[in-house]
């Protein structure tokens, strides 16, 4: 799947967007940041606290507990501040 | 009954009257229009701001607008819908972003273009950066921004949707 990072969290992954293959453990979005996590201090920093951070499944917003199977395009980025 | 709407993302500024004129021209069915304009203001926290840049999410930005004229098309009686969003870098006095809402009267257009301006400013994919002569830095969502949104939500299956 590929995952695409917006504002500071990408700024803090140091890349817009990846393809990535989650091991099977890996379930729900909350399951894909704690992987995330795992792979690096920069993960670890954009992630640091990841109640603040939102996610889209192929551009629709999504909770942390929504399963990630099937999904193609994963999303994370910081609360909104358009309009 | 046509419901005309527009949703657009662009770079460049736009013309609010211009688009005032394209919605009703033609047209004796609107009695009411309601314009909502949202500006780059020139000053952030007390520092003067140079500019702002807005990132967007392309593609989901649409969709969400859009969800959102649906929801509101199908709550009050519209006859026209116009959102327009910039993004990229803004400067001080230039429009950020335009709602109107066209209706045969004026409660719906009212109450419609605040509902629309509440949730893109809390669920459509864009970003503020704001640039001074301190550097750059990303704008916080405000908490006030979340309680005008959640005005909005009159049933359980509204709120289950967030």
């Amino acid at each position: 799947m590929k995952l695409r990072y917006f504002a500071w969290v990408r700024e803090r992954v140091g890349k817009a967007e990846e393809d990535v293959e989650p091991p099977p453990g890996v379930v729900t979005v909350n399951d894909l940041i704690a992987w995330l996590r795992g792979r690096g201090e920069e993960y670890a920093f954009a992630f640091e606290n990841a109640r603040v951070i939102r996610a889209a499944i192929d551009r629709a917003h999504a909770r942390h507990d929504a399963p990630i199977a099937g999904a193609g395009e994963i999303a994370f980025f910081p609360p909104m501040t358009g309009g | 009954m046509s419901v005309s709407v527009t949703v657009r993302l662009q770079r460049e500024p736009f013309d609010a009257a211009a688009e005032a004129h394209r919605l009703t021209h033609g047209r004796a069915d609107i009695g009411a229009l309601v314009s909502f304009t949202g500006l780059c203001r020139g000053d952030e926290q007390g520092r003067p701001l140079a500019a702002l840049t807005l990132e967007h999410y392309p593609g989901m930005a649409e969709a969400e607008i859009a969800r959102h004229v649906d929801a509101a098309c199908a709550r009050w009686p519209l006859l026209g819908v116009t959102v327009v969003h910039r993004y990229g870098r803004i400067l001080p006095g230039e429009p950020i972003v335009l709602v109107l809402a066209a209706a045969a009267h004026r409660e719906a257009a009212f109450m419609a273009a605040e509902f629309l301006i509440d949730y893109l400013k809390t669920r459509a994919p864009f970003w503020k950066q704001v640039e001074t002569a301190a550097g750059r830095s990303w704008v916080e969502a405000k908490a006030a921004d979340e309680k005008s949104a959640a005005r909005w939500q009159t049933s359980a299956k509204d709120r289950a949707a967030e």
